[in-house]
């Protein structure tokens, strides 16, 4: 044999997985049929159809938003860069489950009803000129607003776009400076140089990182239950684990969506990162990647 | 196409005029007042030490670099900035790109676009910036692209391509804005030396149709053979100029002199 050691670990291996089989097999606390029969119910796949939806949306509005404020970070303007790298420290320092039950009471500072936009401090204005009055453009129903999915959709994209400001940041700030000089050089502006030349090449670094994201926020939405949203798969699938007192099943049947639905956005991942890294196959060979160029370029 | 001649009828107007232009990139004072004039049609070699300034010279042309002081006009026209009342105030953003527009630039290392196909290099900017159809940029692509001699290259990306292939590809784009000067950054520094001849060729043969041409390079004998005027920069100055055969044999300033007894 020439490497003994692999194959020990192989036989570890194989025993430790012939053990864990038997677990499964001979103990009568999984309840498998159990599982199966109440694991597709309709309250859970509507829970399904929630969690889906809710990461789709939070990660297409938290990318957008991290994009925006990735470009702010990387603006001359000191203002502009200052509130977003103020953004990205408070959200990225307080816990989603605290930001989301945070979200959840919002109601408490809207208590008459209405989120009011308009003039800032104007009945306080007014009153220093004796009259009474506001000026406020227009008013949301803080009801609905803030209601269990919105509040929580509003949770996730505020946290989540202060990730993916700073890894839009770090794919945009992987871009050869070369290549938005080109593009200006012909007479591209700003906003299409970002959108046409530099953001398609810093999606390469991008993606793989917001893979992990969407995959995070899809375990993630399970934290919406502190708002609380309750038509959620976590919070349906524990529903009737406590309605049925059968609580391991259902826990193993969370798993087992949770896996799956990743498995998807897996899929998902492979096809995107292959779509945008054409033009890079070649370079894998001895093809010399070309070397970023400074600023000012190699000599002067 | 409506501009089937990049250079419209001399207008007795000079293509690009310098004049005391300073640039410093902090401290430092890179160019120490340039002053010079290219006519329309010319070739002016452009060359000099390393550190020189030479390239930010010509960075400054096309506005990637601002300057400090003085003017810079190209086509009779004030480059990225307008004077009022004795000050010079930066044009807007929109402004500048239309004027970058026609000035094509080619960088040492070439600067394409790696996501991006040979034909889509050279069209992306004529169909985003000047709304050309896809079809009319793509013949006219083609067309480029067939006369640097790549036209079985059409529909490789820059990573499968040689560097000299894809500088050619580089002067294919700048040209497919129908630019009416070309400024040339060292164009054939970064390729290895078997190389240097096909970008060298396709740039001949544009000065011989008689585009306006600032270059920075190390290449003498292309100075000598299409350059009108032969430019030596050292430490932001201009320290000697005059037709490249002069300069090659009787240089003038001790400065010239030893630069090239160094690299000739």
């Amino acid at each position: 044999m020439r490497h003994p050691g692999r194959w020990v670990g192989v036989g570890v291996i194989g025993v430790l997985v012939a053990m864990f089989v038997h677990l499964l097999v001979t103990n009568d606390a999984f309840q498998w049929s159990f599982m199966v029969d109440n694991m597709f119910s309709e309250p859970i796949r509507e829970g399904a159809r929630t969690t889906i939806v809710l990461t789709v949306l939070s990660m297409v509005l938290g990318v957008l938003l991290g994009i925006v404020l990735a470009v702010m970070r990387l603006s001359p303007n000191k203002v502009l860069s200052w509130s977003a790298w103020v953004y990205v420290w408070i959200f990225r320092s307080v816990p989603r489950l605290v930001l989301l039950v945070l979200a959840g009471n919002l109601g408490i500072i809207f208590a008459n009803g209405q989120i009011e936009f308009g003039l800032p401090f104007d009945r306080q204005l007014l009153d220093l000129f004796g009259v009474e009055g506001d000026a406020r453009i227009f008013g949301l129903d803080s009801r609905e607003v803030l209601s269990g999915f919105s509040a929580a959709l509003i949770g996730l994209v505020l946290s989540e776009a202060a990730y993916m400001a700073e890894i839009v940041r770090a794919g945009i700030l992987s871009v050869d400076s070369g290549q938005s000089e080109a593009a200006l050089a012909l007479g591209m502006n700003r906003p299409l140089t970002l959108r046409r030349i530099v953001l398609p090449q810093a999606m390469r670094v991008i993606l793989p990182p917001t893979g992990n994201e969407t995959i995070a926020m899809l375990k993630d939405t399970a934290l919406v239950v502190a708002v609380p949203v309750s038509n959620e798969l976590f919070f349906q699938l524990q529903a009737v684990g406590s309605r049925t007192f059968q609580v391991f099943p259902v826990l193993v049947a969370a798993c087992l969506w949770y896996i799956a639905l990743t498995s998807v956005l897996l899929v998902g991942q492979h096809f995107l990162e292959k779509r945008f890294s054409r033009g890079f196959g070649a370079r894998k060979q001895d093809q010399p990647v070309p070397v970023p160029v400074g600023g000012m370029g190699g000599a002067t | 196409m409506t501009d089937a001649d990049p250079r419209p009828a001399t207008t007795g107007v000079p293509m690009v005029v310098a004049e005391a232009v300073h640039k410093s990139f902090g401290h430092l004072e890179v160019l120490k007042g340039i002053d010079l004039v290219v006519e329309r049609g010319q070739v002016m070699v452009v060359v000099g030490p390393s550190g020189s300034g030479k390239s930010t010279f010509l960075r400054c042309i096309n506005h990637l670099e601002q300057i400090n002081a003085g003017r810079l006009w190209v086509d009779g026209e004030l480059v990225g900035y307008r004077e009022h009342g004795g000050k010079l105030h930066e044009l807007p953003e929109k402004v500048i790109a239309r004027q970058r527009a026609s000035i094509g630039m080619v960088f040492q290392r070439f600067n394409l676009f790696p996501h991006l196909t040979a034909l889509q290099n050279v069209v992306e900017a004529p169909m985003r910036v000047r709304n050309h159809k896809r079809a009319d940029a793509e013949r006219r692509g083609r067309a480029l692209l067939d006369q640097v001699g790549l036209a079985a290259k059409v529909d490789s990306y820059p990573g499968e391509l040689s560097g000299g292939q894809q500088q050619r590809v580089a002067i294919a784009r700048a040209l497919a804005m129908d630019p009416k000067l070309m400024l040339f950054d060292e164009p054939t520094s970064a390729l290895d030396p078997e190389l240097v001849g096909e970008v060298l060729d396709v740039m001949k043969d544009l000065a011989r149709q008689g585009m306006t041409m600032i270059v920075v390079t190390h290449e003498m004998g292309f100075a000598r053979e299409v350059g009108n005027e032969l430019v030596f920069m050292d430490e932001g100055v201009v320290v000697e100029r005059g037709r490249p055969a002069d300069v090659f044999t009787r240089p003038q300033q001790e400065r010239t002199k030893s630069f090239f007894s160094k690299i000739l």
